[in-house]
């Protein structure tokens, strides 16, 4: 009852053309993000670490993969690779200017990776779908034998890894050991909300409209002007940049240090995975595909053993992941059939749903 | 909306000429020496049995294909090798016989992609969503809401297009090709499809625009009493020859036109 549009009036078209039209809409939406603040504060220390600051992470990537792959319609498999230059230009910039602080250096990699992510979308206006997936399987590759072969890259560290120094804001350590989950996890959250504010304005406009148009129906959109290769690129580049940043907070506000193996195949299938299940073409999506591919075997490995032992049972940790695995697994499949286009669809469906009740239309 | 002035173009000049045109796919030759002329703010049908090449030509006047000999001249410049987006950005828009729409886009927002060559402000404003960016947004959908209230298509302005019928969907690709505001307009079989009332509409559609807007309008259509109904001049292509060229009236009494259509006994 609560959740209604009668009585909210659009007397212009600004505040018709608002991405969130709906009071209450907005109204969640704050209170999600004073929730999300609130729980730096109360959450323990396991919740920050492992369970929230990479799943902002992950939400982040799967936000630039969503900008190229949901929103313009190319296919990646690079998305590993991407966020691996974004943490090694974060690297060099904040070992080669101490003084400048890292956070400004974390957004500023993200451009590094922009510029390499444009470059590999160069073949995007000739080939289509998955024959560009493969093209951009060669940028995952090269990528990853630069990180391993050039040890420039990583200062010529002998171990080869990625290490956090101490770097502060305001004299709390943010990046490097003595940095708290708590610091860290405000950080991340910040940047998070920041960057989706801006994607969502971005994919709302004209550049959304012409990447979707792109999606949709390319020959068409050519003809109403919309240049293909600068358009493609431009979407190349955004979702390489949202990459690098997701991969600069990786190593440096998750991890504390990492290995060019985080950067792996594995990590671009990853996230893709979560793309394709949160929904292409939205942004709340990311954050659902995030949090059913993450959160959800987290949740699993604690639920399971809590749910078996009242029967007796007791399993090793081993059965548990297997169960794990499995569990995950058939839900992934499962909202793919009920639900092919994502978690974002159902959610789409519900809130529709939700604003007729108690009637069916 | 407004009609584009431009005083070297008056009512009755030739916008674009097509000379000598052919057009050949290996061995296949889709447009054999092809000459006719658009003249400003006239209706000029395209007909012609399947196969004819008509939709080739479309294709080579909006860039999507390159004539391999011949030449393309528009507002008086001969065509160098363009592509499409060059063609929009001078000026001609287009529809396609099978609707190419952006399906998940609402109608709104399909023909604001429309405005996409319009909007200029820089990429610094669209991230913020503010200042330049939204004044533009609003400017153009003042542009875009006169175009829905011209098509009488209020009532799904933000239902996505893919859910549309048939009729409505080629009604928005009209609008979404009027919100270029083109000098040309090329439409590609606008009435396939419909039923006598959609057709009466779009008929009507189509005559407005040429006469409040003085938009110039090439059509294919294969629907015999629209052609002689709407158009000023008609062209007819068979096996890729041009074949007539005339008036209404005198295309339907042509006798190749007749044997073209109905066929000739050997």
């Amino acid at each position: 009852m609560l959740y209604r549009e009668a009585g909210q009036f659009k007397t212009n078209y600004v505040a018709d053309s608002a991405i969130f039209p709906l009071r209450q809409d907005r109204l969640g939406l704050g209170l999600i993000i004073v929730a999300a603040y609130a729980l730096a504060f109360m959450g323990s220390d396991f919740l920050l670490q492992a369970v929230l600051i990479p799943f902002l992470v992950f939400s982040l990537a799967s936000i630039g993969l969503n900008i190229l792959t949901g929103y313009t319609g190319l296919l990646s498999l690079g998305t590993g690779a991407f966020m691996g230059v974004g943490a090694y230009a974060c690297y060099k910039l904040m070992t080669a200017f101490p003084g400048v602080n890292v956070i400004v250096w974390i957004f500023v990699s993200g451009f590094f990776s922009a510029a390499i992510g444009a470059l590999f979308g160069l073949p995007s206006l000739r080939i289509k779908g998955f024959y560009l997936a493969v093209a951009t399987l060669a940028a995952q590759f090269f990528l990853q034998w630069c990180f391993i072969r050039i040890p420039w890259l990583v200062n010529y560290n002998v171990s080869g890894a990625l290490e956090a120094p101490l770097r502060t804001l305001f004299g709390i350590p943010i990046v490097g050991a003595t940095a708290t989950p708590q610091t860290r996890y405000l950080v991340v959250l910040t940047i998070v909300i920041v960057l989706t504010w801006l994607a969502s304005n971005l994919v709302h406009g004209r550049i959304g409209r012409m990447w979707i148009a792109i999606r949709d129906m390319d020959l068409a959109a050519e003809l109403m002007g919309i240049r293909p290769l600068q358009t493609k690129l431009l979407a190349f580049a955004v979702s390489s940049y949202y990459c690098g940043v997701a991969g600069a907070l990786l190593v440096f506000l998750w991890y504390g240090g990492a290995e060019y193996d985080v950067f792996n195949i594995n990590q671009s299938f990853f996230i893709l995975f979560m793309v394709i299940i949160g929904g292409l073409g939205s942004l709340i999506g990311s954050f659902f595909g995030a949090a059913l591919i993450f959160i959800l075997p987290i949740v699993l490995g604690i639920v399971l053993p809590a749910m078996m032992s009242p029967f007796g049972i007791s399993v090793g940790a081993d059965v548990i992941e297997h169960l794990r695995f499995m569990i995950v697994g058939a839900l992934i499949i499962f909202f793919l059939i009920v639900e092919p286009h994502g978690l974002a669809r159902l959610w789409q469906i519900g809130k529709q749903k939700l604003l007729v009740w108690p009637f069916p239309y | 909306m407004r009609a584009p002035d431009n005083p070297v173009f008056a009512k009755g000049d030739v916008l674009l000429a097509v000379d000598n045109v052919s057009l050949g796919f290996g061995g296949v030759k889709a447009l054999t020496d092809v000459s006719f002329d658009i003249r400003k703010s006239e209706i000029r049908a395209i007909i012609g049995p399947n196969g004819a090449g008509k939709t080739s030509m479309l294709n080579c006047i909006n860039g999507f294909y390159y004539p391999t000999e011949g030449r393309i001249t528009f507002k008086g410049v001969k065509r160098p090798k363009m592509r499409p987006y060059e063609a929009a950005r001078g000026g001609i828009a287009r529809t396609f016989q099978n609707v190419a729409l952006f399906k998940s886009m609402s109608t709104l927002d399909n023909i604001m992609a429309g405005r996409s060559i319009k909007m200029r402000s820089n990429f610094f404003w669209q991230l913020f969503r503010h200042g330049p960016a939204m004044k533009e947004e609003v400017e153009h959908r003042r542009f875009v809401e006169e175009i829905i209230d011209f098509l009488e298509i209020q009532h799904i302005r933000k239902t996505p297009v893919g859910r549309l019928p048939y009729g409505l969907q080629k009604r928005v690709e009209l609008g979404r090709a009027l919100s270029m505001e083109p000098e040309l307009l090329l439409l590609d079989e606008p009435m396939a499809g419909m039923n006598l009332e959609e057709k009466e509409d779009m008929s009507r559609f189509i005559l407005e625009v040429n006469q409040q807007y003085g938009t110039t309008i090439a059509l294919i259509e294969h629907d015999m009493g629209v052609v002689m109904d709407l158009s000023d001049r008609v062209v007819v292509l068979e096996y890729g020859r041009k074949i007539a060229d005339g008036t209404p009236q005198e295309v339907k009494g042509d006798q190749r036109v007749i044997d073209a259509y109905l066929g000739v006994a050997h």
